[in-house]
């Protein structure tokens, strides 16, 4: 996969790769310093990954989650059921990213794991009578679980064809249930198993159910990409075959991600449905979910976990903004994605984060004092990368 | 007036400043050899002149036009041809496909496919088979052809002996006077400076993206060549 | 005999998704693009059957002829306007692009020609079928849309390998860089791919409004049932892609045969499975070196 594309371009921060140079800056322990190989001059350098803005945007982020923490006590029903869309972009947008903008890997189907997660809801809460919050937890592992055998099939296709062919799984799925009289067919299902609970408190319940989800999957998708397995994609995005050369598992990362995303997707069908209790095949393997997902993802700013949470409140405000503008509102949203992708492949984020020196989730390294450079030039996120260049 | 003159010519390839001042000129007919190490420039001055590579400074004039402003295929039009490194023949076309995509833009001349055909029986021999399938030799021959078929005024040949047996090199090297017969004037880029000097009329050697040497090829000593070639002072 | 008949309107139905996926095959043979507004813009072709038809009330033939000109001039202007830039910048840009293209277009046609269902009227011509035998009878429109199929795979593959463009276009999917240095200028045999393509889509469209019922959403279904011909069939090859769309017609026509319900499960299931066993598809293009 080229290295040049600036969708995957945008993908983290730019690590340097093992094969970087001399001074070896790309040391893989986290934060620690670290010795150059001993065929080249012994050069110490003190790799950081935070930044001053990144503990105030963390700061920042965190005063912001406790409000929303207390959001059931604050806000009427309907925001906070609108709040619970908000959450539900949010990790579906964050899942997606995952599979595009560090995968490599441009689904149309992950509408499959949505509608896995919403009849988990349905199945293993109202048919098997586990609490309706276990189901969807229950449901999110199922689809992870049913996400190794259809990447057997997927992974075998590339590239556009790999989209596709994700599509016609979800299709398969939404079929299959609609032939399933036990979770009510074509006709759906109403969700009953929160029946005990009174509307105050089930609306609460599932507004911080979301908001838990939401944190979890972004902090996961943190976690990952600082992991190994992140900068093994970072080395797969340069250059897959020299990764592969270099020992990295090309596939099995892939595969890891692919699970975690359809587990993103399935927990974000598993709260909408919580949410409106109303259960569909057509409407819950709908393909409008990937779509939503793609908008958030690539307005907000592909590759990075950023991101997807800027798009996600962009696509969520504009959403109530421009519905009475009907059809328009998504030609122009369509227009957005080709300018976006076009001509600022890092999206909204990448704007604002003026080239990427505002980061809240640091996941790349930068280098303090390396000796042999002056340290003006070092002290900017990131220019320890000699071979990016460019900062969008 | 000279068929190709080139002033003071800067390229970048990529962040690398691959050519940062070549200069030369070159009359019309006869062969003109490029020479120098690996990382020279060669393919890059090649590249620059065919359009594949940009201009970043200095000035391409070629037959009278400025190449600057032209893409790639508007330079074939005014009869530039290219046989690149490493062949490149389209694998999944046969040779005589090749050959028709070389005459896509065809200049009046009197190279052709039954011409060709006479002229390299090696090529007509093997016209039907996939450009994937044939040997080194058999796709340099093809490669050449498939240039020739546009009726260039200049020829210019990357690295033709890279990779091929020496006693096949000859043959490539024999044809040379019979194409310049015919009026199309040749570029070659070629590492091996021997080969170079000895079918050259006229030889230049680069070095870190510079001219260092240019001068006509029975004149030029091989030690005055191999000094510039690697950057050494002149031996006397 | 039931069994005979499914099987003969099956194989209609796979020339019908040839002409379907020639388009989206010869896109990604030549430029490695997957349209994913592909089906979509078989839907265009339909509305602009639907303007010529009944709206203008010009005679079937010339929706025929005007959906692919149409066509075939967007499609043009699409590549050179936003696709060429896609392709240059490689990955994951061509399908955002064409997913965001497919967006607009879907959401435009719902603009001008509301989300209710349409037909293109096509008369005595729509109806008229020969009884072959008992309980064995062929529509006349199914076998003429069957045939278009068959013709267009096949003058596609004439003009690929007998054409100066055809080979132009062939060069440029082999090394565009090398073909620029032919003189072949590959943004122009770009834009005429992708405008032949489209005005394949375009006659397909026409054919589609007249078989069945459709909305702009109805595109989806067919992205998906052309990408199964394409794949069943092997990627870059448009035999392949004839051979996919035959297999997958049958397939359906003979699932429908067991349950009405099964018929497009039954197809999408068949192609999964070829994915399983035989991934580089039925009749791959040998690998490019």
């Amino acid at each position: 996969m080229s290295a040049q594309t600036p969708a995957q371009q945008s993908a983290t921060e730019p690590t340097p790769k093992p094969t970087a140079g001399s001074t070896a800056a790309a040391a893989p322990e986290k934060g620690g310093a670290h010795a150059a190989p001993s065929d080249t001059p012994t050069v110490r350098a003190r790799v950081r990954r935070a930044s001053l803005s990144s503990w105030i945007g963390a700061a920042v982020m965190l005063a912001v989650l406790a409000v929303l923490a207390m959001g059931p006590y604050v806000f009427d029903r309907g925001l906070q059921q609108r709040l619970v869309l908000l959450f539900a972009l949010v990790v579906m947008g964050t899942a997606w990213n995952l599979l595009a903008g560090y995968g490599g890997m441009v689904s149309i189907g992950q509408q499959a794991f949505v509608g896995l997660g919403a009849y988990g809801l349905v199945y293993f809460g109202d048919v098997l009578g586990l609490s309706p919050f276990v189901a969807i937890v229950v449901g999110v592992l199922v689809a992870g679980l049913v996400s190794i055998p259809i990447s057997w099939l997927t992974f075998r296709l590339v590239g556009g064809y790999f989209a596709i062919g994700t599509w016609v799984v979800a299709e398969v799925l939404r079929l299959v249930v609609a032939q399933t009289d036990a979770v009510g067919g074509g006709a759906g299902f109403t969700v009953r198993s929160f029946g005990g609970l009174d509307a105050v408190y089930r609306i609460a319940f599932v507004y911080w159910f979301g908001l838990a989800g939401a944190v979890v999957m972004v902090a996961a998708t943190y976690l990952l990409m600082r992991s190994r397995l992140g900068l093994g994609f970072t080395a797969i995005r340069d250059d897959a075959v020299a990764a592969a050369s270099l020992g990295v598992r090309v596939t099995l990362s892939k595969r890891i991600v692919y699970v975690v995303a359809a587990m993103g997707a399935a927990f974000g069908g598993g709260l909408t449905a919580a949410n409106t209790l109303r259960v569909q095949p057509d409407s819950a393997f709908s393909i409008s979910f990937t779509v939503a997902m793609i908008f958030v993802v690539v307005i907000g700013g592909i590759g990075s976990i950023e991101g997807p949470i800027v798009g996600a409140i962009v696509y969520w405000v504009l959403q109530d903004q421009l519905a009475q503008l009907g059809s328009w509102y998504l030609v122009i949203l369509g227009a957005i994605v080709i300018a976006v992708t076009l001509y600022a492949p890092r999206g909204l984020w990448g704007l604002v984060s003026r080239g990427g020196r505002l980061r809240p989730f640091p996941v790349g390294y930068r280098l303090l004092d390396l000796p042999s450079a002056p340290s003006r030039t070092t002290a900017a996120a990131g220019a320890a990368a000699p071979d990016t260049p460019e900062r969008n | 007036m000279s068929l190709l003159e080139i002033t003071d010519l800067r390229a970048r390839y990529g962040e690398f400043q691959a050519l940062s001042g070549v200069s030369l000129s070159m009359e019309e007919g006869g062969v003109l050899a490029v020479v120098g190490a690996n990382g020279a420039g060669k393919t890059t001055l090649l590249k620059t002149i065919a359009g594949i590579v940009p201009v970043a400074g200095g000035s391409v004039v070629f037959d009278g036009h400025d190449l600057a402003p032209l893409a790639a295929h508007q330079r074939t039009r005014l009869g530039i041809a290219v046989t690149p490194e490493g062949r490149r023949l389209f694998p999944n076309m046969t040779v005589e496909e090749n050959l028709l995509v070389g005459g896509h833009t065809r200049r009046p001349g009197v190279w052709g496919l039954e011409r060709l055909y006479d002229t390299f029986g090696v090529v007509g021999d093997i016209r039907a088979r996939l450009g994937r399938h044939l040997s080194g030799g058999q796709q340099q021959a093809v490669a050449i052809c498939r240039a020739l078929m546009s009726n260039p005024k200049l020829l210019m040949l990357d690295e033709v002996s890279l990779g091929l047996a020496p006693v096949v090199v000859d043959q490539i090297y024999a044809t040379l006077p019979t194409i310049t017969e015919q009026g199309t004037t040749v570029l070659l880029v070629e590492q091996d400076a021997g080969h170079a000097l000895a079918a050259s009329d006229h030889v230049v050697c680069l070095l870190e993206g510079r001219t260092v040497l240019s001068g006509p090829s029975d004149q030029v000593s091989r030690a005055d060549l191999a000094s510039a070639y690697f950057g050494l002072a002149p031996s006397h | 005999m039931d069994w005979v008949n499914a099987l003969a309107q099956g194989a209609l139905l796979g020339g019908f998704y040839a002409l379907l996926a020639a388009g989206l095959s010869l896109m990604f043979g030549v430029m490695r693009i997957v349209n994913l507004a592909h089906g979509l813009l078989a839907v265009a072709g339909a509305y602009v059957g639907v303007v010529v038809v009944e709206d203008a009330g010009l005679p079937l033939w010339v929706a025929l002829v005007v959906a692919p000109l149409v066509l075939a001039g967007f499609g043009y202007l699409l590549q050179r306007g936003f696709l060429n830039r896609a392709v240059d910048l490689g990955g994951l840009v061509p399908v955002l692009v064409t997913f965001g293209v497919a967006v607009i277009l879907t959401n435009l046609l719902q603009e001008w020609f509301t989300a209710d269902s349409q037909s293109l009227r096509s008369g005595s011509f729509g109806t008229a079928s020969v009884q072959l035998a008992d309980g064995l009878s062929i529509g006349l429109l199914p076998a003429v849309t069957g045939l278009a199929g068959v013709l267009v795979v096949a003058a596609l593959q004439w003009f690929l390998a007998r054409t100066r463009s055809g080979r132009a276009m062939r060069a440029a999917s082999d090394d565009p860089e090398v073909a620029r240095l032919m003189g072949i200028n590959e943004k122009h045999v770009y834009a005429l791919a992708t405008a032949i393509a489209l005005a394949t889509v375009g006659l397909a469209g026409v054919f589609l409004g007249m078989r069945t019922q459709f909305t702009p959403g109805y595109g989806d279904l067919v992205l998906i049932f052309a990408f199964e011909a394409v794949i069943i069939g092997g990627l870059g090859s448009l035999w392949g892609t004839l051979l996919g769309g035959l297999v997958l017609g049958v397939t359906q026509s003979l699932g429908s045969q067991i349950d009405p319900a099964y018929g497009f499960l039954i197809g999408h299931l068949v192609f999964l499975a070829v994915l399983a066993v035989r991934p580089a598809g039925l009749l791959p293009k040998v690998a490019v070196a």
